[in-house]
C-alpha cells in the first residue's frame, strides 16, 4: 500500500503538516527551480551546446520532500543521477549544476571530468556518484558504518531507481546496514521504467518497499508526487535514523516525465496514452494547486517566482557558458591523493 | 631484533597502528571472535572492541563498498578479503570506485584505505584458494598495489599503506605467512610504497619478482653462485606505483633479465616490466628478456601433482637463470 500524508498525520493534507506556509513556499520554490533548470537543460542540448541531459522531471516531489527532513551541511546525502532537486536543496547553485552541464573547469562535482548530474560537493557532503548503478548503496552503509564508529549522530541518505534494486550492491548495502542498525535512508525513485525496461520485468513484487521486512527494516511506499507525504515519511525516517534505531527503505512512487536521457527515444517503448496520462500525475502542477487551494500561494506571487526563477537559470546559464574550459594540462591532476 | 614471521608481522603493523588512531577499523570476514581464517587479526577485537574489529556479512562487493563510504566520513578502514581468489564481486567498488573517486571528483574527495587480500598459492588451495590477482589491479591508475616479501617489509609496507590517503591494495602470499621468517625492529618504522630493494646484489643477470617468488629466486640464485652466477635479486614490494629506475638501473647493469611471478604469463605483469625494459634499456641488453610465469591454465588444480606442475619453484627458476647465464 502507497502510504499518504492524510495517513500519516490526519488533517496535514489540509494544513500541510507542522511546515510554515513560508517553508511550504520554499518547497515549491525549490521544485520549481529545478524544473525550469531540467527544461533549459534541454533546450541547450537541442541547441547543440550540451553533449547529454539526464532529468530530473516528475521526481522533483520526491526529492524535495525528502531533502527538507534532513540538516542541510551535516548529514550526508549520496544522489544518483537523477537528483537534481536533492543537490539544490542540499546547497548546489544553479550556477554549479550549469558547469557540470557544461564541464567546466569550476564545476564543484568534478571540475568537468563527469558526465553531468553525476553530482559532488564535499564541502555540502554530496559525495561523488558514478555510472554502474547502486554501488552509493554499499557507499551509503559505509558512510553510515563510520558515522557510528566516530561517535556522530549525522544521517544518510542515499537515492537510486527500481531499477538497481536489481543489482547486488542494492542486497549487500542495505542488508548490512539492516544488520548493523546503521543511520542509512535508502530512497527507491520508482518511475516504472529502467530505460525502456517496465518494473513488471525487473521485479515480482510490485513494490521495492516489500524488500524493506526482508531485510529486518521498515519498507514504506509513498505517494512520491506528493511533497508533503514525502516530507513526513522521511521526515520519520530521520528521526528513526538519529535515535540509533536503524535504516529504512523508502519507495517514492514517481512518474518520468523525460524520455531517460537526451539519448533515448521513449515514444518508442511508451504509448501515446500513457505519455498524455503521466503528465496528470506531474508533482509540480499538484503542488502549486494544493498551495492556490490553501491560499498559500497567491496567481501573482506565483508569477513573481516563476520570473524570479527562470531569472536565476538565465544567469547561471551565462555565468557557466562563460567560464573557462579545464585545461589540457590537468589531465593528469589528481590521479593519487597526496 | 626478535625473529617473527610474515603473519606476524602484519599483525603487529596492524595491532601498532590501531593503538595510535581511532579512526582505523577493520573489516571482513570472520575477522573479529575467529580473528580470521589465518589468524592475522586475532586478539585485535579484545583490544579494539567488535566496532574497530568488525565481522562482515558475507559479501564482498560490500566490504569494499562500505570501506570506500566510511573512507569518506573520516575512518581508515582496512578492508580484510578473506583469499584474494573471492575480490572478483569487488572488482566495480575497487576498480571504479575507490581508484577514481579522487580523480572523478578532481581532488574533492579521497579513499584513503587498505584491502588486505591473502593471495598465491602453493598450499593445496585448488583454483579458488591459490589465485594470484595482481595484474588484473596494477593495471589501475589510482590504486597502489604492494606485495611484500618479507616480514620486515609487510609491517613497513602495511604502516605506509594505512597512512596512505589511496586505496590500496595490500597482496599478502599465504605461503610466506608462517613460512618465511625475519627480522622485525621494536620501533616503529615505514617501508615506503613504491622503491623496489635489490635482495641480493649481482653480476651477470637481473631478476625481478615479488612475494614467495623472491625467496625461490634467492634459492635459486644462491645455488648458482657455486657455478660462479652472480645473480642480482631485484624485490619489486610495490607494482604500482613500480620502481622503474630501480629496474632499468639492473637491467643496464648487468644486461641480462629474468622476470619471474606466480600469476600465468600471458598478460602479467611481467610483461610490463619487460616491455619497461625493452623501451629505455634494449642497448644495454646481451639477451633477449625471459619471463618465467604459471602457466595458461584457468587456475591452479588441487592434486599434488598438477599444483607442482603449476608453481614455479627454486629448480625451475635456476634453470632459467642458468641458460639466460649462458646466452
Amino acid at each position: 500500500m502507497t502510504v499518504s500524508i492524510a495517513d500519516l498525520v490526519p488533517g496535514a493534507s489540509e494544513s500541510g503538516g507542522d511546515l510554515s506556509a513560508a517553508t511550504l513556499r520554499e518547497m515549491f520554490r525549490f521544485m520549481l527551480l529545478a524544473r525550469v533548470l531540467d527544461e533549459r537543460m534541454w533546450l541547450l542540448n537541442r541547441a547543440g551546446k550540451a553533449p547529454f541531459v539526464i532529468s530530473c522531471q516528475g521526481h522533483e516531489a520526491a526529492q524535495v520532500g525528502a531533502a527538507f527532513a534532513l540538516t542541510r551541511g551535516k548529514d550526508f546525502t549520496l544522489p544518483y543521477y537523477r537528483g537534481l532537486a536533492t543537490v539544490l536543496v542540499m546547497g548546489m547553485t544553479p550556477t554549479e549544476v550549469m558547469l557540470g552541464l557544461f564541464a567546466r573547469a569550476t564545476d564543484p562535482s568534478s571540475g568537468g571530468r563527469q558526465m553531468p548530474a553525476h553530482y559532488s560537493h564535499r564541502r555540502l557532503k554530496i559525495i561523488t556518484q558514478s555510472s554502474p548503478v547502486g554501488t552509493q548503496i554499499a557507499h551509503a552503509a559505509g558512510v553510515g558504518l563510520a558515522e557510528r564508529i566516530r561517535g556522530g549522530d549525522a544521517v544518510v541518505w542515499t537515492s537510486f531507481g527500481e531499477g538497481t534494486a536489481s543489482q547486488g550492491d542494492f542486497h549487500e548495502g542495505i542488508n548490512l546496514a539492516a544488520v548493523q542498525q546503521l543511520p542509512v535512508i535508502f530512497q527507491c525513485e520508482n518511475n516504472e521504467y529502467a530505460i525502456s525496461v517496465p518494473q513488471k520485468q525487473q521485479m515480482a513484487v510490485t513494490s521495492v518497499a516489500d524488500r524493506g521486512p526482508a531485510y529486518g527494516i521498515p519498507g514504506i511506499s509513498v505517494d512520491g508526487t506528493d511533497v508533503l507525504s514525502v516530507y513526513e515519511v522521511t521526515r520519520r525516517a530521520v528521526e528513526r535514523a538519529r535515535r540509533g534505531d536503524g535504516s529504512t527503505l523508502i519507495e517514492a512512487r514517481v512518474v518520468r516525465l523525460t524520455a531517460h536521457s537526451s539519448d533515448d527515444n521513449d515514444r518508442a517503448y511508451r504509448s501515446q496514452r500513457e505519455l498524455k496520462s503521466m503528465r496528470l500525475s506531474d508533482p509540480l502542477a499538484r503542488f502549486v494547486a494544493y498551495l492556490h487551494d490553501q491560499d498559500m500561494l497567491s496567481e501573482a506571487e506565483e508569477r513573481d517566482l516563476r520570473a524570479e526563477v527562470a531569472a536565476e537559470v538565465d544567469a547561471a546559464t551565462e555565468a557557466a557558458e562563460q567560464a573557462p574550459m579545464p585545461d589540457p594540462e590537468t589531465l593528469y591532476n589528481y590521479v593519487y591523493a597526496l | 631484533m626478535p625473529e617473527i614471521n610474515l603473519l606476524e608481522a602484519i599483525r603487529q603493523g596492524l595491532d601498532e597502528m590501531m593503538a595510535q588512531d581511532e579512526r582505523i577499523f577493520i573489516f571482513g570476514e570472520d575477522v573479529g571472535r575467529r580473528g580470521g581464517v589465518f589468524r592475522v587479526t586475532e586478539g585485535l577485537i579484545d583490544k579494539y572492541g567488535s566496532l574497530r574489529v568488525l565481522d562482515s556479512p558475507l559479501a564482498e562487493s560490500v566490504i569494499v563498498g562500505a570501506c570506500i563510504g566510511a573512507a569518506m566520513n573520516d575512518t581508515r578502514p582496512i578492508a580484510e578479503i578473506q583469499f584474494a581468489d573471492f575480490i572478483a564481486p569487488a572488482f566495480n567498488q575497487i576498480v571504479q570506485e575507490a581508484a577514481r573517486i579522487h580523480y572523478r571528483s578532481n581532488g574533492d574527495w579521497s579513499v584513503p584505505m587498505v584491502i588486505r587480500a591473502p593471495y598465491g598459492g602453493g598450499i593445496h588451495g585448488a583454483l579458488y584458494h591459490s589465485q594470484s590477482i595482481e595484474a588484473f589491479f596494477a593495471h589501475v591508475p589510482g590504486l597502489k598495489v604492494v606485495a611484500p616479501a618479507t616480514p620486515y617489509d609487510a609491517k613497513g609496507l602495511l604502516k605506509s599503506a594505512i597512512e596512505d590517503n589511496n586505496p590500496v591494495l595490500f597482496l599478502e602470499h599465504k605461503k610466506t605467512y608462517r613460512l618465511i621468517k625475519g627480522q622485525v625492529p621494536e620501533h616503529d618504522y615505514r617501508v615506503p610504497i613504491g622503491p623496489a630493494e635489490i635482495k641480493r646484489p649481482g653480476e651477470d643477470l637481473s631478476v625481478f619478482a615479488y612475494g614467495l617468488m623472491i625467496h625461490y629466486c634467492l634459492e635459486a640464485a644462491q645455488s648458482l653462485a657455486a657455478s660462479g652466477v652472480s645473480v642480482e635479486v631485484v624485490d619489486l614490494r610495490t607494482l604500482r606505483p613500480l620502481d622503474v629506475p630501480t629496474i632499468l638501473a639492473s637491467s643496464r647493469r648487468t644486461g641480462k633479465v629474468l622476470i619471474v611471478h606466480e600469476d600465468n604469463l600471458t598478460g602479467g605483469f611481467g610483461g610490463e616490466i619487460a616491455a619497461l625494459i625493452a623501451e629505455h634499456a634494449f642497448e644495454h641488453l646481451d639477451a633477449p628478456i625471459v619471463r618465467l610465469g604459471g602457466p595458461d591454465v584457468p587456475a591452479m588444480p588441487f592434486a599434488r601433482s598438477l599444483e607442482d606442475a603449476f608453481m614455479p619453484n627454486p629448480q625451475k627458476i635456476a634453470e632459467a637463470m642458468r641458460r639466460l647465464a649462458a646466452y
